[in-house]
């Protein structure tokens, strides 16, 4: 049974992403593997789900009528690679992921993970605007 | 009430703009580093020791005090909402805090912890300024022997009584005792360990060492083991302190305070143990079964203990040059930095920068209580600093504050050595708290030392010749050989049991 990954985050591009990747896999027969990752090099990431966010998720993944995990990888390294590693693992046909806008300055200081991934990843990717 | 009109003058000092703006700057500084686990008072005045050779000493000490408060107050933020003790002296309040956090009490539980570090600080401030005076005029019959056998009775407790092996403790106090020794000595005009390396001559400047003890240390071994997972943080909404909440706080408030401040002010001080032991006795003390559960006394008592304290420290440090505190040890060290040496003779010679200082501490935590409760919200987004953006900064300004001492690429080498050292001291478990007053106190109490010895002329019984000294240094010998026995006893009980 092939696949489709989704990158979550909480927020309007994980939302996005998520939703892109649900028709995806109705779409296409897949199962659905979301996939929400960190980085960990902070102490507080509030975009790696925990508590009432993480059993919201599960809660919603679970209801749906394709077939859904979540994963949240340990290995604080690079999130692209994350998300590529897992691609590999389930033999998926496409990782969809959510873009925000980003401001000049803010393309200035930080990497973005999307642009990575979008770069690096050896699978299909599907880039949905939030 | 001589005092009080001193204190009204200290007041009247206090209150002009840039002092104002020096204890805010030194509030918020304090409370974002009390907040930063691993990051401490210590760490962030001995990055600022710099800045002394520019700011007039009234100023700088403001903002010190400004630090050393504010990083009591805000270690209980992320005890509370993360379950991460931003402070060691905030261990405690992580126990009920965080339960009471996760139960949706969060906003009771902050309220708690700041109130009652406001009362316990306020209190504890009251008493320093009451209990200053009368220490002094006993401190004034200190003689060099009686000194020495102080800063030896210091050593011994900060060494042993903190962390978890004396062996360890007393292993990083010769650490420091060692570095202090480095330089030219005062008496014969000898060089000692200095190598014959010339710019050793005058010693290793205080600020490198802190500085690599504390920051360098600690950076390198946050870089160690860089990566692991975000901590889940709780919601600090929820109602704010019920009538029953104020109702079950005061009295641990007020108990902390009465532990918090005598602790602090003996040699064998700190803020830990005093919030162990108002931890244990609110547990013991509470009527129904709520402590597991999220009792508002285990955070109540704990948080106004470690406040308490920390005004404690500051009356050894002021009436004696004593400090017991990692964080006293680097206030020592600004003092001498200003050629003033702190002693019984401080508070008449410069009787207006201490007034000063007590004055600001009032004013300081009332700002801390205003400023501390609407900001929660940003003291938690100050976590979200990625570590390496956080310590890149750190290691920048600790480079940048150790080469200004003397323009000496010398001091950077030095740096980095000592910052190793510091790296293997946490890697190993060695407490640095010890090293640093071995450093900042070693010097002192050599000169008192040898002072003692140059008037009985080498007769080392001047040492055990008054009685205070003898009490003292009794005091010291059964802190070393105490716990040991004391284990040994029980063991041999739990054996016979």
């Amino acid at each position: 049974m092939s696949a489709v990954v989704v990158g979550y985050v909480p927020g309007a591009e994980g939302r996005a992403a998520l939703d892109a990747g649900v028709a995806e896999a109705r779409l296409r027969g897949a199962r659905l593997v979301v996939v929400n990752t960190t980085r960990g090099d902070a102490l507080v990431d509030d975009r790696f789900l925990a508590g009432d966010g993480l059993a919201e998720l599960r809660a919603e993944l679970d209801a749906l009528d394709v077939v859904a995990e979540l994963r949240q990888p340990q290995t604080y390294d690079d999130v692209a690679d994350d998300l590529d590693t897992i691609a590999d693992e389930v033999g998926a046909d496409l990782i969809v992921i959510g873009l925000r806008r980003r401001s000049p300055v803010g393309k200035l200081i930080l990497g973005s993970a999307a642009s990575r991934i979008l770069l690096t990843a050896h699978h299909a990717v599907l880039a949905v605007k939030a | 009430m001589e005092a009080f009109g001193q204190l009204m003058g200290g007041f009247a000092d206090a209150v002009t703009p840039l002092n104002l703006l020096f204890a805010l700057i030194g509030t918020l500084l304090g409370t974002a580093v009390g907040v930063l686990p691993g990051i401490g008072p210590a760490m962030t005045v001995a990055l600022l020791l710099p800045i002394t050779y520019v700011l007039e000493p009234t100023g700088a000490f403001i903002m010190f005090a400004g630090i050393y408060y504010g990083g009591m107050y805000g270690g209980s933020t992320t005890s509370i909402l993360l379950n991460t003790p931003g402070e060691s002296s905030s261990i405690m309040t992580a126990l009920e805090g965080n339960l009471m956090a996760k139960a949706g009490r969060g906003a009771a539980a902050l309220g708690t912890a700041a109130i009652g570090s406001f009362v316990a600080g306020t209190i504890g401030t009251l008493l320093l300024a009451l209990v200053a005076p009368a220490v002094v005029t006993l401190a004034v019959a200190i003689g060099p022997a009686d000194y020495f056998a102080l800063a030896l009775l210091a050593f011994v407790a900060v060494s042993t009584v903190l962390g978890a092996s004396p062996l360890r403790g007393l292993a990083s106090l010769c650490i420091g005792l060692f570095l202090g020794l480095v330089g030219t000595d005062l008496l014969t005009g000898q060089q000692r360990f200095t190598f014959g390396v010339p710019q050793l001559a005058d010693g290793i400047d205080v600020v490198v060492v802190a500085v690599a003890l504390f920051a360098v240390g600690e950076a390198l071994h946050v870089a160690s083991r860089l990566r692991h997972g975000p901590v889940e943080v709780m919601s600090s909404s929820g109602s704010f302190m019920t009538r029953e909440d104020l109702r079950r706080s005061w009295k641990p408030w007020l108990r902390g305070t009465a532990f918090g401040f005598p602790f602090g002010a003996l040699p064998a001080g700190g803020a830990e143990i005093p919030t162990f032991l108002s931890y244990a006795t609110e547990r013991r003390l509470a009527k129904h079964d709520s402590f597991g559960k999220g009792a508002i006394e285990g955070v109540a008592g704990p948080e106004a203990a470690n406040n308490a304290a920390a005004a404690g420290v500051l009356v050894p440090l002021l009436t004696l040059g004593l400090p017991t505190s990692a964080t006293a040890a680097i206030l020592l060290a600004a003092f001498q930095g200003y050629g003033i040496q702190p002693g019984p003779t401080l508070l008449t010679t410069e009787s207006s920068l201490v007034w000063t200082l007590i004055a600001s501490l009032f004013i300081g935590n009332t700002m801390l209580l205003v400023l501390n409760l609407p900001l929660v919200g940003v003291w938690v987004k100050l976590l979200k600093i990625p570590r390496p953006y956080l310590y890149a900064g750190i290691l920048m300004f600790a480079s940048l504050g150790s080469y200004a001492v003397n323009a000496d690429p010398l001091d950077l080498v030095l740096l980095l050595v000592i910052g190793l050292l510091g790296f293997a001291m946490r890697r190993f478990g060695w407490p640095v708290a010890p090293a640093v007053i071995g450093l900042i106190l070693g010097p002192v109490a050599e000169t008192n030392l040898r002072r003692a010895l140059a008037i009985s002329d080498g007769d080392l019984s001047a040492l055990v010749s008054s009685p205070f000294s003898v009490v003292v240094l009794l005091v010291a010998v059964l802190a070393v050989v105490g716990p040991p026995v004391l284990r040994r006893f029980r063991q041999r009980e739990a054996v016979a049991a």
